[in-house]
């Protein structure tokens, strides 16, 4: 038997593993402002680089340069920041609670701030979110209140989703933000049925689907892109490629595909990837493609290039499966840093003032904390009542579920 | 009054639904131009528009979490799976997003989704298109299953399903779909136009989810069935002489537990039938229920008819088909007792 006859199996691994040098050098970055922005009806056969490249606005400098910038007030892009950095330090408290034994169960955002905080400034009330757990800025950045998200966090008795859902499972109809479900990729699908409705309804809202890199493997993930193409569905999807699905790297998920936003290309959708750390670029994006959604051209495909610089979890320790110091050499840097050097360039911002604004940001988070403690956390304190658990499940509780309620006692 | 097929009366329950209301849409594979395999959806497309009927990629995850989707935006989709048998694609979607979408949002958002899809064999479909798995749905928290067994039935479900603020499957016995099938495959059907509950009135009607019909009064036993099955408990009980009450569930969850409870105490026997395997199937959900509520008034041990527990087979389908002489013996047995 000859060797070339002898099949090999084929797993890919990441560059490197703990103990290692981070090396990101297949990573390539293009220079900021060197990707041109297309007219939003363009051919999207004739835009087929534009899934194998990075759009980013800011440069090294911290200077907002090309096609993608100027989009954003001073006003915005300070009110941006803000919503990173209450976001940064509202998972900082909210991670410590959990360790703390005030809930089971929390997922932070360590360096993807930018991605939700962005997107969510680019659509307009009433347009929907399908979100993945990972994407909390929506509501930070549309104002939700901190003290909800807490009460839900501690599953309290002040909890509006009664105590039925895992910590970060938020649901608001009103901010937009589709119940999240737990599970992967299901509601990438949904939100193309969502966009299908109000497409059938000749309404004008648009929907926004949120996957993992990781989830992109799920067959709805599939199903979301077929029903998108083939209906034209006025629907933004969104792939937030953080390099890491737990410990899985992101190269199990995107085989040789050669990025995620390349796996639009084959249904016709125009695929985007964007430089998730820059909040210029992720809301210029953003835009364009809401902008079409909006227009009747139907769905875009987005991948943010980004890195999960945190855990997956507060149940995971990366540590066992990437090199300890891999965050710091990740080439798009920091968001928060990046917007703020962007602002202390423009001179509305100094070190002083974001030194300062951490601090009564902290305060504001320490105030909603203390005043979600004030109704109860997971073990101690208010908590829904068991008669809670049997509730809701179906508009009119049937027969069985009553004679069960009675027979818990409740 | 009107005699109307099962799938005419099906179709007229979607008519008469996406007439009344703007938000009801009707989706599914060949649903749309052809109006479906079984032409439940014939002339929807016509008379509604491409919005509101139309054809749906083979992909019934898709077809079920965009229906999801649609739900949660307002509009009540009503989307037909092609054969029971290729639900399970889509399983995730039913079971743990439509089935939980009100109970995990706290009725932020909800689901009225209705999912057709055709149940049961006897049309030489073999395994991939003759399977019951009204259990796999009965099992799952935030779901409502209904089997209809006639036209008239299936129209007034269908259209109280449609109405139903939470989602519904809705299996169709495709044995039915012409005529009250009663087992014996080697004699010619009976169409429903001779039969007296294939009348079916015009307009608006509906029949309520969760109450059961009893389609033979009698105090021997009691047989409790639902789609098919109820007409091969009907021709055992001609056949065998026994005095039964024939109970047609017509709607598995919610269950009508005071119509089977009350029956059963009267009668002190029951046999369960259904086409689905026996195996965990929902014939032990009601052997379970008859003996935690009738103990004292049974007479003779609870027994069960069904499918075996093999897949469904092609050529052997008479052989592995609950029909009128294994439920014969089961009753036969049960008196004896």
């Amino acid at each position: 038997m000859t060797d070339a006859g002898m099949l090999r199996f084929h797993v890919p691994e990441p560059e490197v593993r703990p103990g290692g040098t981070p090396d990101f050098s297949n990573v390539t970055v293009p220079k900021a402002g060197s990707v041109p922005r297309p007219e939003i009806d363009v051919d999207p056969r004739t835009i087929r680089d534009l899934a194998f490249s990075i759009i980013r606005v800011l440069n090294r400098n911290g200077e907002a340069v090309g096609p993608w910038a100027g989009l954003l007030s001073d006003d915005e892009l300070l009110a941006g920041l803000r919503h990173m950095m209450t976001l940064r330090t509202f998972d900082a408290r909210m991670q410590m609670a959990q360790r703390q034994g005030k809930t089971s169960f929390y997922m932070q955002h360590l360096g993807e701030e930018a991605v939700s905080c962005a997107f969510r400034k680019a659509l307009s009330p009433g347009d929907m979110n399908f979100p993945t757990y990972r994407q909390a800025g929506l509501l930070i950045a549309d104002d939700y209140p901190m003290v909800t998200m807490m009460n839900q966090i501690y599953s309290n008795e002040a909890d509006p989703l009664k105590g039925r859902q895992l910590p970060v499972m938020y649901s608001s109809k009103e901010h937009g933000f589709f119940s999240i479900s737990g599970n992967l990729a299901t509601q990438y699908i949904q939100a193309v049925g969502w966009a299908m409705a109000s497409a059938i309804s000749n309404d004008s809202r648009i929907a926004a689907g949120w996957i993992g890199d990781g989830s992109t493997a799920e067959s709805d993930f599939h199903s979301a892109l077929v029903f998108a193409s083939t209906y034209k569905a006025p629907v933004v999807l969104n792939v937030v490629n953080n390099q890491w699905a737990i410990s899985t790297f992101q190269g199990i998920a995107r085989g040789g595909s050669g990025t995620f936003a390349a796996r639009g290309l084959g249904f016709g959708i125009p695929s985007l990837r964007v430089d998730g750390n820059d909040y210029l670029a992720v809301h210029a994006v953003a835009k364009w493609a809401v902008t079409r959604a909006r227009s009747n051209l139907g769905p875009t495909l987005v991948e943010y290039v980004t890195y999960r610089a945190g855990a997956h979890s507060s149940s995971d320790d990366p540590s066992a499966y990437r090199p300890k110091t891999e965050s710091d050499a990740w080439p798009l840097g920091d968001p928060i840093v990046r917007l703020k050097n962007h602002l202390i360039r423009l001179g509305v911002w100094s070190d002083e003032r974001h030194a300062q604004a951490e601090a009564e940001i902290l305060d504001t988070v320490i105030a909603a904390q203390k005043e979600a403690e004030s109704h109860g956390t997971l073990h101690a304190g208010g908590k829904p009542s068991t008669r809670d658990m049997f509730e809701g499940l179906y508009a009119e509780m049937p027969p069985h579920l009553r004679r069960q309620r009675q027979q818990a006692g409740v | 009054m009107p005699r109307r097929t099962m799938i005419e009366a099906i179709r007229d329950a979607m008519d008469v639904s996406m007439g009344r209301d703007d938000k009801v849409v009707v989706y599914g594979e060949d649903v749309g131009f052809f109006g479906g395999v079984f032409r439940c959806t014939q002339g929807l497309q016509a008379k509604y528009g491409k919005s509101r009927c139309f054809d749906a990629p083979i992909n019934e995850s898709g077809i079920v979490g965009s229906a999801i989707g649609m739900a949660a935006y307002g509009l009540k989709p009503c989307v037909e799976i092609q054969f029971a048998d290729y639900m399970y694609p889509a399983y995730d979607q039913l079971t743990q997003e439509a089935a939980r979408l009100r109970y995990r949002s706290n009725g932020d958002f909800t689901c009225p989704i209705v999912v057709r899809m055709p149940t049961g064999g006897g049309i030489f479909g073999g395994q991939t298109h003759s399977q019951s798995p009204e259990a796999l749905f009965t099992h799952v928290s935030g779901l409502k299953t209904v089997v209809p067994s006639n036209p008239h039935d299936a129209k007034g479900l269908l259209i109280a399903a449609i109405e139903d603020p939470d989602p519904v499957i809705f299996l169709e016995p495709k044995r039915l779909y012409n005529g009250p099938f009663d087992g014996h495959h080697d004699r010619p059907v009976t169409p429903w136009s001779k039969h007296e509950l294939g009348e079916v009135a015009d307009g608006h009607y509906t029949i309520p989810l969760g109450k059961a019909a009893i389609r033979r009064t009698g105090s021997a036993i009691t047989v409790l069935a639902y789609g098919t099955m109820v007409y091969v408990a009907q021709a055992a009980v001609e056949e065998t002489g026994i005095d039964a009450e024939i109970i047609d569930l017509r709607t598995l969850l919610p269950l009508d537990l005071d119509t089977i409870v009350a029956s059963v105490k009267k009668t002190g026997r029951c046999v369960i039938v259904h086409e689905a395997t026996l195996t965990s199937g929902f014939g032990a959900e009601l052997s379970a229920l008859v003996q935690e509520n009738c103990f004292y008034h049974l007479e003779a041990p609870v027994a069960r008819v069904a499918g075996w527990d093999t897949p469904y087979p092609h050529a052997q389908e008479w052989d592995y088909f609950p029909g009128p002489a294994r439920v014969g013996r089961a009753l036969l047995e049960t008196m004896e007792a």
